[in-house]
């Protein structure tokens, strides 16, 4: 068999059902077999888009997502795919043909050292020389992937390698001597947690990704309704809990509710999951959650301590620590007057925006969606004022229901990833949130979309700006709009050139009915709607300030 | 404040620009770095001097290295007795008339000359950081116009 060959039987032995790529000449191989392999593969029209469409993927379904690009430039395509899923915990294999190991070194054409250049975005990463490596190469790198904290591995194969032949023996079982995480939390540990939190009078859990990842969300459930502890999430952590569940307090950080922002800085007891104390969240570091003990829960080493000083550390897999720790707490503290100082911050400093002018509300969209589909649906989304107004004012029931581009905020990483997460739920209808600005980014996976059938209802937030750069330069720069006003094209005609549905909503009466032809639509769909131009994300904590001096324009 | 620590990996191709970019990329810096091949030629063993300005710095490190797929040990000497030796090669200025006072320095430091032609001495000296750096204040009397040494190597006692 041949090493390409040898790739593809691997992959399938893997668990992977559909490739995101784009072929090239030092890939000729790998495209020949696939030719009649039995194997799903989807041909985007950019590799940036194949890298993203893997990581939508795989944030649907939490299995690994593969991507396949040649050497040189396909390779250094999909690098932002790469660091976007590395920052954000993602697993996936990324696959990249590399010019022949006679011609490695030599400024060869389309030669790109990959392995050299994805170093630092890659949880791990592989040149095979020999074609006897591929099949464990391919063996460690999905179990790499997808264990511990996982992240996204990159094998770099040179053709010569493609083309060579010995026979197929799959690893059944892979074991890295220098690789072994930590799962099961540490028992003492975990004792004196439950002990602490018996002890605490107004405890918060902040839910990070590390729930989605592990799996534990029931647990945390039933965790937070046996303390009666409210649950604030990240960013990433948004599906982790339910968010019309009345212990929940929305998104903490720069653009969190208030109240989750008061409620961190005021708690006594934070008790951090599968989450990593990010400046986003943290504000100014110095100032943050000053009466607060730590415990935190997570399974990288690395996450805990880094930024704030944690008390109790416990290192493991959450879905593997807090069904002990739940069984430890003997005696759930009293938080009933604590659940009401957070009631009434609730009542004081709900998340807010006023129907004003001509222009339709952003917010009232999403509103709208929701009263649509009521969480049941997938929610991608771009970078910027859209993708904050999506974490605001939609609500996430379930876990992998909300993909977004958390810790390197990649514009054009939505509509992508919105096609993986089609591809992995096709039972779910799958909607990108998008700015007219970040749409354009990846704008050519329209003819994927189309080709392929794949049914992704695509809502862009229509500003006629760079929304959340132009914030910032009307709070931070005197208003001095600096190249933040940006034209598009028609995105009615734009989509009806690609061949699917193109609709313009331009007044707030004409929104829900666009919402529910846009569902009900068999076909891509692209959504114009213009909404008011310089509506602002609030409240807002600004860049270096302590989390509870949230601006808001709205007074 | 200077550390010492020890890392065992998988002798593979890349694993230093592993190591090294860690470091660069999270704005550590190295003091100095030896590498070489164990008993075991699949593992090779690093000593390396880290320059940290705090504890939480060191533990980062440390978590940071673990981390790394090819890294099998991470090894802290700050709190661990060990032994700790660094070899020099050092070419000082030597003339005939210097002879007796330059050997006399081998009576009370570490070192001995092992090359010498008209003007020039080669010394080798083997030692720890304090003896070595007496030796080298010795030597500077004479003029040391080259200096390589190869970074401090510890092992647990």
């Amino acid at each position: 068999m041949n090493g390409a060959r040898i790739l593809l039987e691997s992959l399938k032995r893997a668990g992977a059902e559909v490739i995101f790529g784009y072929p090239g000449g030092q890939v000729l191989p790998i495209f020949d077999q696939l030719y009649d392999f039995d194997i799903k593969f989807i041909l985007t029209r950019h590799e940036q888009g194949a890298a993203h469409a893997a990581d939508g993927y795989s944030r649907a379904t939490g299995k690994v997502g593969v991507c396949l690009a040649t050497s040189g430039p396909g390779a250094t395509n999909l690098v932002t795919g790469i660091a976007n899923a590395y920052m954000d915990s993602i697993p996936m294999v990324a696959i990249t043909g590399q010019v022949g190991t006679h011609l490695i070194g030599n400024d060869a054409f389309q030669e790109a050292d990959v392995t050299g250049i994805t170093r630092p975005i890659t949880k791990h990463n592989f040149l095979v020389k020999d074609v006897k490596d591929l099949s464990r190469t391919i063996a460690e790198a999905f179990y790499i992937a997808s264990s511990g904290r996982p992240g996204p591995v990159l094998i770099d194969i040179p053709v010569d390698v493609q083309r060579a032949e010995t026979e197929f023996i799959w690893p059944e079982k892979i074991r890295i001597r220098s690789y072994q995480p930590t799962y099961s939390g540490h028992p003492g540990q975990i004792k004196k947690a439950a002990k602490l939190i018996s002890s605490a009078k107004k405890p918060i859990i902040y839910a990070g990704g590390g729930i989605i990842t592990s799996g534990a969300h029931i647990l945390l459930r039933e965790l937070a309704e046996k303390i009666q502890a409210p649950v604030t999430m990240t960013f990433m952590g948004l599906g982790a809990f339910p968010g019309t569940h009345k212990l929940s307090l929305g998104m903490l950080g720069m653009h969190g509710t208030a109240y989750a922002n008061h409620a961190t800085m005021e708690s006594d007891l934070i008790i951090a999951i599968g989450a990593r104390f990010d400046d986003r969240v943290t504000g100014r570091l110095d100032t943050f959650a000053p009466y607060a003990k730590v415990i935190h829960i997570d399974i990288d080493p690395s996450s805990i301590s880094k930024n704030v000083k944690v008390d109790i550390p416990i290192v493991g897999d959450a879905k593997n620590i807090l069904g002990p720790l739940i069984n430890q707490i003997k005696k759930a503290p009293d938080t009933s007057a604590w659940l009401k100082t957070i009631d009434a911050w609730k009542k004081k400093h709900p998340l807010a925006y006023k129907h004003t002018g001509k222009f339709i509300k952003p917010q009232y969209i999403l509103e709208e969606l929701w009263d649509l589909t009521k969480g049941d649906a997938v929610i991608c989304t771009e970078v910027g004022q859209s993708q904050m107004w999506a974490c605001q004012w939609y609500n996430y029931l379930t876990p992998r229901t909300f993909i977004s581009s958390g810790g390197l905020g990649t514009m054009g990483f939505g509509f992508p990833a919105a096609i993986g997460a089609k591809l992995g739920r096709p039972d779910k209808e799958v909607f990108n949130i998008a700015g007219d600005g970040s749409i354009q980014m990846n704008i050519q996976e329209l003819a994927t979309c189309v080709a392929n059938k794949i049914n992704v209802k695509v809502l862009i937030f229509n500003n006629g700006f760079l929304g959340m750069v132009r914030q910032w330069q009307e709070l931070f720069y005197k208003k001095r709009y600096s190249y933040t006003p940006i034209t598009s094209p028609d995105f009615v005609k734009l989509a009806e050139s690609y061949g699917a549905i193109g609709i313009r909503v331009t007044k707030k009466s004409e929104v829900r009915k666009a919402l529910e032809k846009t569902i009900k639509a068999d076909n891509t769909v692209f959504v114009d709607f213009r909404i008011e131009p310089e509506e602002n994300v609030w409240p807002m904590v600004p860049a270096g300030q302590a989390i509870n001096k949230m601006i808001d324009g709205l007074a | 404040m200077r550390h010492t620590i020890s890392v065992l990996v998988e002798n593979k191709f890349g694993v230093l620009a592993r190591i090294a970019g860690l470091f660069s990329a999270r704005g550590y810096n190295i003091a100095s770095l030896a590498v070489s091949e164990t008993m075991d030629p699949t593992i090779s063993y690093m000593t390396m001097v880290v320059e940290v300005k705090d504890e939480d710095v060191l533990e980062q490190i440390k978590k940071q290295l673990n981390k790394l797929i090819d890294v099998i040990t991470v090894t802290d000497f700050t709190k661990r007795e060990h032994i700790d030796r660094e070899l020099v090669l050092a070419k000082v200025n030597y003339a005939a008339k210097d002879k007796d006072k330059l050997e006399a320095v081998f009576d009370k430091f570490v070192g001995k000359i092992i090359h010498h032609k008209e003007g020039t001495a080669i010394i080798e000296a083997v030692g720890d950081a304090q003896q070595i750096k007496l030796l080298l204040e010795e030597l500077s009397k004479f003029g040391i116009k080259e200096l390589v040494r190869t970074g401090k190597l510890a092992i647990s006692n």
